[in-house]
């Protein structure tokens, strides 16, 4: 089969890490080929986070610039920051609800409006997904579930090897028992989203 | 029960490449295992630490996190001399730190398999610098093997416990961050038995490094050579993959890139890779066999162009006059890899697939297809997110503090942890860092050389590290300066390991707590005093004190990191809002500390109730006492 790049990013904190780790042991129950990986250390002090899950033939660990197939952004202007990633034919799903650095608060730099970031994405790429991802997490009743949803709306929108049916069941086993309930809501209302 | 420790083997399970070493030392058997974790080593010890604190009574080895990697290193050659299999772990700067005992414990060797793991960090993602470790292997002369990713770190640190009593040597393994940090199945085998205790020999003909021992010992080291050599001739983990004319050398987890781009391109039956994992001592006859097979070759190493001088060599040697081409000789990539990746092989940063495809396609005149990459221009610019201090951290209250009283003339030599955050605006309180520990040695030497005010910081764990000598040093010179120890009772930016400092009850780890105060007072210095950095106030009054202190004075800035205490001893504070009537919008609070709490909203000041956590120093800060708690409700 060919190989899916797929690169999440996202800011300390909103759980990507354990949405590409998830994915990943999903593939592997799902009998799929697959390398994973993530960038620790300083990110975790509210800097920005990224993580790739490689499907197929590949052997290699990270993407280059201009070879994701999907970029997944927990946050809009962080798709823009990664936007060398991909090319004119990925797809970048985004949560459009903004969470905007310290630097902006400090008056340091300005934050883009997050309807100007997607224009320029759909401009830019053929196929934009983009939505208040935040928002779902909360009618989900579990803010911090907005990996969840994302993870949803990425297997909504991309022909994945892997089923639904066995994503659902490693996120319903490998997250923490009170949540596990509202996070596969959240992955129900990401797919719904991006479907 | 964590699947780590799943006593049989068969099955497949995705680990990350930390995670995939600890699996493959506990099916060796692994009986002793000492660290210092630092980036992109910490997940080995940490899960060495977790396991034997979650599973007592499943868990057969000892652990400890040692103070530093010497120690560390030190430790554990103890424990392998004395006949159990020892696991030492470290990122690649702290084998720096332990390169005094390294260098000697390879004269001495072991009488059980040792096994020391060096995580490399090219690109620096969260290093000092990207020093290239295998030149360790060849400084010391001890064996070393490079896995390319999780499935083959698990079976080689397996392997090497192996070779280690084989060659009666420790045995060096050579990750890097894509190693570490990756994930991917990783086959397990059933658990080793562990030997748990021995007995120690006595034999001060091999163990006391006296010169008449050592050189002997010297001469042991170097058949160790020829005899290790033998056994990379014939190491499966030195492979050749493919076939045909043209050839690529390559080694740890470049070696994934070179093997994807040989099927991107459709290259299979072009080109011939030699994928070497077993590579000190290198395979020299083997080589020189793949040397003379094909027309050209090309090699493919991150950092430092250890294979291809080698390769060159062995060429040479054997009177072979193929074509060798790798790095760009003295070709300098213009611009920082966070800015622009480099198009050529230099010997700075981490390669990555399409720059290997790239170069492989035109060293071999192959045609490869560029992806249709987008133009950035007019895109509106992401505001930076650089990582910053925590809301509530008491480094920030007490760098705020210190440059309350010594402005932004004084030096403040500063050391690695988090607070080296603090070089950043709006707190710019670091000038000077190259390594653990050096805030307190350098500062002595600026002193002296300028006569310049001087304040440094170093973290608990960083002093308990290799502050300690430097600080003995200070006081026996007479220099001249402050040092602030930034106790935050936890190593924070690994992850929260323990260290002597730590409260170990807290913890509910049986090890001895150290306390500080008492340390330093011991060592001499005449002016110690312990401060709590939220009391602005108070803090600001001792600190002023100290720095007027003629001669090395000490603060102690005492308060828990709020990561570590909200797992430790939870309590709950009133979180702080801005009044609007009274905010006059000198937005002090934000300009001096920058709290990632805070923004700004119609010219006031605002703190988000999700993020404050009530350190109240942004109301001790604010001219208008406009900050105040939010009451409480009913």
């Amino acid at each position: 089969m060919s190989t899916q790049r797929i690169v999440f990013v996202g800011v300390g904190g909103q759980g990507n890490l354990l949405a590409s780790n998830l994915l990943g042991q999903a593939a592997l129950a799902a009998g799929q080929h697959v390398v994973v990986s993530e960038i620790h250390g300083m990110a975790q002090r509210g800097g920005v986070v990224e993580s790739a899950v490689i499907l197929g033939d590949a052997t290699s660990p990270i993407v280059s610039n201009g070879e994701a197939d999907v970029l997944v952004s927990f946050e809009p202007v962080e798709a823009l920051r990664l936007l060398n990633k991909v090319n004119k034919h990925s797809l970048v799903i985004t949560n459009t609800r903004p969470l905007p650095p310290f630097t902006v608060a400090i008056g340091a730099a300005s934050y883009p409006a997050p309807e100007e970031s997607v224009a320029f994405l759909k401009k830019k790429l053929d196929k934009v997904i983009a939505f208040d991802g935040q928002a779902l997490a909360e009618e989900a009743k579990n803010p911090l579930s907005l990996n969840m949803v994302m993870l949803g709306a990425l297997f909504g929108a991309v022909d994945l090897p892997i089923d639904v049916k066995t994503m659902k069941k490693i996120i319903r086993t490998q997250t923490k028992k009170r949540f596990a309930a509202a996070n596969v809501l959240a992955f129900d209302l990401g797919y719904k989203a991006a479907a | 029960m964590d699947v780590l420790l799943t006593p049989s083997g068969g099955k497949e399970h995705l680990l990350l490449g930390n995670e995939a070493i600890v699996r493959g030392a506990l099916e060796a058997g692994m009986a002793f295992a000492t660290c210092y974790p630092g980036t992109p080593s910490s997940e080995v010890p940490d899960t060495l630490y977790r396991l034997r604190k979650q599973f007592p009574n499943k868990v057969k080895y000892y652990f400890e996190y040692s103070t530093n990697e010497k120690v560390a290193l030190e430790c554990a050659a103890g424990a392998a001399a004395s006949g159990v299999r020892t696991l030492c772990t470290m990122k690649h700067v702290g084998v720096n730190v332990a390169a005094d005992p390294l260098m000697t414990l390879a004269y001495v060797g072991v009488n059980a398999g040792m096994v020391i793991l060096t995580a490399d960090d090219p690109s620096l993602f969260s290093s000092q610098n990207e020093q290239d470790n295998r030149y360790y292997a060849r400084l010391s002369g001890l064996p070393m093997l490079e896995p390319c990713g999780p499935a083959e770190a698990k079976e080689m640190t397996s392997y090497c416990f192996e070779l280690s009593e084989e060659l009666g040597s420790p045995v060096m393994i050579r990750t890097t961050t894509r190693v570490n940090h990756a994930r991917e199945a990783v086959p397990f085998v059933k658990l080793g038995k562990v030997k748990q205790t021995s007995k120690f020999v006595k034999n001060p003909m091999r163990y006391v490094t006296v010169p008449a021992v050592s050189r002997n010992l010297h001469l042991r080291l170097l058949n160790l050579y020829n005899q290790a050599q033998a056994i990379s001739e014939k190491s499966p983990y030195n492979q050749i993959v493919g076939k045909g004319k043209l050839g690529v050398i390559t080694s740890g987890v470049a070696a994934n890139y070179v093997l994807d781009a040989v099927g991107d391109l459709g290259a299979k039956s072009k080109i011939k890779v030699l994928k070497l994992g077993f590579t000190y001592p290198l395979p020299e006859k083997k080589i020189a066999r793949f040397l003379g097979s094909v027309d050209k070759v090309l090699i493919v190493e991150e950092l430092e162009p250890i294979l291809e001088e080698a390769v060159k060599a062995i060429a040479q040697e054997k009177g072979i006059s193929v074509e060798i081409v790798g790095k760009v000789p003295g070709k300098v990539p213009a611009k920082s890899v966070d800015i622009e990746a480099p198009n050529f092989f230099s010997r700075a940063f981490e390669y990555n697939p399409r720059l290997v495809r790239e170069v492989i396609a035109k060293t071999f005149g192959l045609e490869f297809n560029e992806p249709a990459e987008i133009s950035l221009a007019g895109m509106p610019t992401p505001p930076g997110r650089p990582p910053n201090l925590c809301p509530g951290c008491p480094h920030r209250a007490t760098y705020f503090v210190v440059k309350e009283v010594a402005g932004d003339e004084a030096i403040y030599p500063t050391d690695i942890g988090c607070y080296t955050l603090g070089v950043l605006p709006p707190i710019k309180a670091a000038d000077f860092l190259i390594c653990m520990g050096s805030s307190v040695s350098s500062s002595g030497g600026i002193s002296r050389a300028t006569g310049q005010k001087v304040v440094s910081f170093i973290g608990d764990s960083t002093f308990f590290h290799s502050g300690i000598t430097g600080l003995v040093n200070a006081v026996h010179n007479n220099h001249n300066f402050t040092l602030v120890v930034l106790d935050n009772g936890t190593t924070a930016m690994t992850g929260h390991q323990p260290h002597p400092g730590v409260n170990t009850e807290a913890i509910g780890d049986i090890t001895t707590h150290i306390p500080l105060e008492p340390l330093i007072k011991g060592l001499g210095v005449k002016h110690v005093v312990t401060i709590k950095p939220f009391k602005v106030r108070a803090a600001k009054k001792a600190i002023e004190e100290a720095i007027a202190f003629e001669g090395v004075s000490v603060v102690i800035s005492q308060e828990l990191c709020p990561l570590f205490a909200r797992r430790v001893a939870p309590t709950t504070k009133r979180v702080f809002q801005v009044v609007e009537d009274k905010c006059k919008g000198h937005l002090d609070c934000i300009k001096k500390v920058a709290c990632p709490a805070m923004f700004v909203e119609n010219g006031q000041a605002r703190i988000n109730p999700l993020q404050c956590i009530g350190c109240a120093l942004c109301a001790q800060i604010c001219p208008e006492n406009a900050i105040l708690p939010v009451k409480a409700k009913g």
